[in-house]
């Protein structure tokens, strides 16, 4: 007879993109690494949802807490972890992730979630055109396939692709590609002048950019795991 | 038609409120009429370069809250007839603006004026996002050096994305003003060069004003620079932008204080 009384519990579906960090041996040295980047692009992590992925780095719990703890101590919060063992987690370290979704067993009923996200059965488009220029302080996201921008990206903007991005204008900001983990993704631009380019996690901040190739047409791809600059004139 | 103009520059400091001041006196020295609105609210100043300040009895504020009316606020320069200011409070709070109430104002001055002029506060806050809201067309006020240039490519971002125009998929009208601009230091590489400036904002380029002393001494004296001392330089740059505001073909030059000087200096090169 009461019993309509009681609210039901609500839940929703949500997706966001997280940055995921791979920390590598030696970690004091990776670190050093991190602090430099941080610099060189303050507010990078800001405010960004991030994953540690350990897949890279033999660990145990208290290594892992440790390394959460420097992170913490850069205002890098972890949300999730990826590449270790659910067994050595206690609840004072984040859960761990696997391709975006928890590993564990859900039990709250997924597929209205699903339905909708897919609801009205048309097809994404693989490619994002923006056709004027990408100012400070603005942030392109598109997680679904490369972006084209016809114009310039100025120092202080960004734009961030599931794929490659290509840039008819000078590149001043950052370029993430591949954000999703896509290794193959490119970085393409009439002329040089980035802050970062990152690709699959993968990054080359502005002084680590040949002299000789800054201010010219480049493109940039992954070479065993390493940033490669190219020019293309 | 009327049209609403903005002045802002997201950097501090740039030279905002002289070049409402002096772009206002010189658009009214034209014969348009123009009402200039310092948006400053707790700063004020517009109303100190234009020399009104014991002549403010009601400001903004005061309008929008319906505690004035706007005619009683507006108040008359005693050089230039068809220029008037409404004035910012200094003493409340900035939260006493509200949207609704300035879009209101704005409105009503449309008018009565053909030019609205709306001096910004620094920063991308409140004051600043009402003073371009209802903005035709916006004047992008950069210093030559790189701090200024991305808080400006930065407004212009906001200038095509959060004012009633761009949200109606309207086309923003643009303008560049390089202020403080000193020849010398950009020669010595001290300064951005104009050219890099203009590639990096990408808008059109309305005019140069050089860093001149008739600047200080003529907001000390209460007066914008282009009824102070029409002659000196940085008062014919502000003319001849006016003049391109209203669409006039003017050619672009950079007015200096020392023409012979320069001059007979280039001419030695040559020889
Ligand atoms: N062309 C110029 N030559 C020399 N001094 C100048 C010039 N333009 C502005 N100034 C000086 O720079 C200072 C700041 O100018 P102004 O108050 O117009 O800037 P603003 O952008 O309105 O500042 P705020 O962001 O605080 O409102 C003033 O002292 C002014 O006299
Ligand atoms: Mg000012």
């Amino acid at each position: 007879m009461t019993s309509a009384a009681r609210p039901s519990i609500r839940f929703r579906g949500h997706s966001l993109i997280a940055l995921v960090v791979v920390p590598e041996e030696p970690v004091p040295d990776w670190l050093a690494h991190l602090d430099a980047l941080a610099q060189r692009s303050p507010g990078f992590f800001a405010s960004r949802p991030v994953i540690l992925d350990m897949s890279h780095l033999p660990h145990d719990k208290d290594s892992l807490r440790a390394l959460v703890g420097d992170l913490f101590a850069r205002g890098i919060r972890v949300m999730g972890l990826e590449g270790t063992e659910e067994a050595i987690l206690g609840p004072d370290l984040p859960p761990v992730l696997s391709g975006g979704n928890p590993t564990g067993q859900l039990d709250i009923p997924t597929d209205r979630i699903k339905g909708q996200a897919n609801g009205n059965g048309t097809r994404r488009p693989a490619s994002l055109l923006v056709d004027k220029p990408v100012r400070s302080g603005q942030s392109i996201c598109f997680p679904d396939g490369d972006v084209t921008i016809v114009g310039s990206v100025s120092s202080g903007a960004e734009v961030i692709a599931g794929g490659s991005i290509h840039v008819y204008g000078t590149l001043r900001g950052r370029a993430v590609a591949g954000s999703g983990g896509d290794p193959k993704a490119r970085i393409y631009c009439r002329k040089l002048e980035a802050e970062l380019l990152m690709i699959d996690g993968s990054f080359r901040t502005d002084d680590e950019v040949q002299p000789d190739l800054r201010g010219r047409p480049v493109q940039a791809w992954l070479d065993n795991g390493a940033i490669a600059i190219a020019s293309l004139d | 038609m009327a049209k609403v103009l903005v002045v802002t520059s997201g950097k501090g400091g740039v030279g905002k409120t002289t070049t409402t001041a002096a772009l206002g006196a010189a658009l009214a020295q034209g014969g348009q009429s123009v009402v200039v609105i310092d948006f400053d609210v707790g700063l004020r100043n517009l109303d100190l370069v234009l020399g009104a300040e014991r002549r403010v009895v009601y400001d903004l504020i005061n309008v929008v809250q319906g505690e004035a009316k706007l005619s009683q606020a507006l108040i008359r320069d005693k050089r230039v007839e068809t220029l008037s200011l409404l004035a910012a409070s200094q003493t409340r709070d900035k939260d006493a603006l509200s949207e609704e109430g300035v879009g209101r104002i704005i409105a009503e001055l449309r008018e009565k004026f053909d030019w609205v002029i709306c001096d910004s506060p620094a920063g991308i806050e409140r004051g600043s996002a009402l003073a371009m809201r209802f903005a035709d067309v916006a004047v992008v006020v950069t210093n030559p050096e790189v701090s200024s240039v991305r808080d400006s490519d930065r407004i212009i971002g906001l200038l095509d994305s959060k004012t009633e125009r761009a949200e109606k998929g309207e086309r923003m009208e643009k303008h560049l003003l390089i202020t403080r601009f000193d020849p010398a230091r950009e020669m010595r590489g001290e300064m951005l060069k104009t050219e890099d400036v203009l590639e990096i904002l990408s808008i059109p380029l309305l005019g140069i004003i050089p860093e001149s002393e008739e600047v200080l001494r003529a907001s000390n004296v209460g007066s914008p620079v282009t009824l102070n001392a029409p002659l000196s330089a940085p008062a014919r740059a502000y003319l001849d932008a006016a003049k391109r505001l209203r669409g006039e073909v003017v050619a672009m030059t950079v007015p200096t204080e020392r023409r012979a000087g320069l001059l007979s200096k280039l001419f030695r090169r040559a020889a």
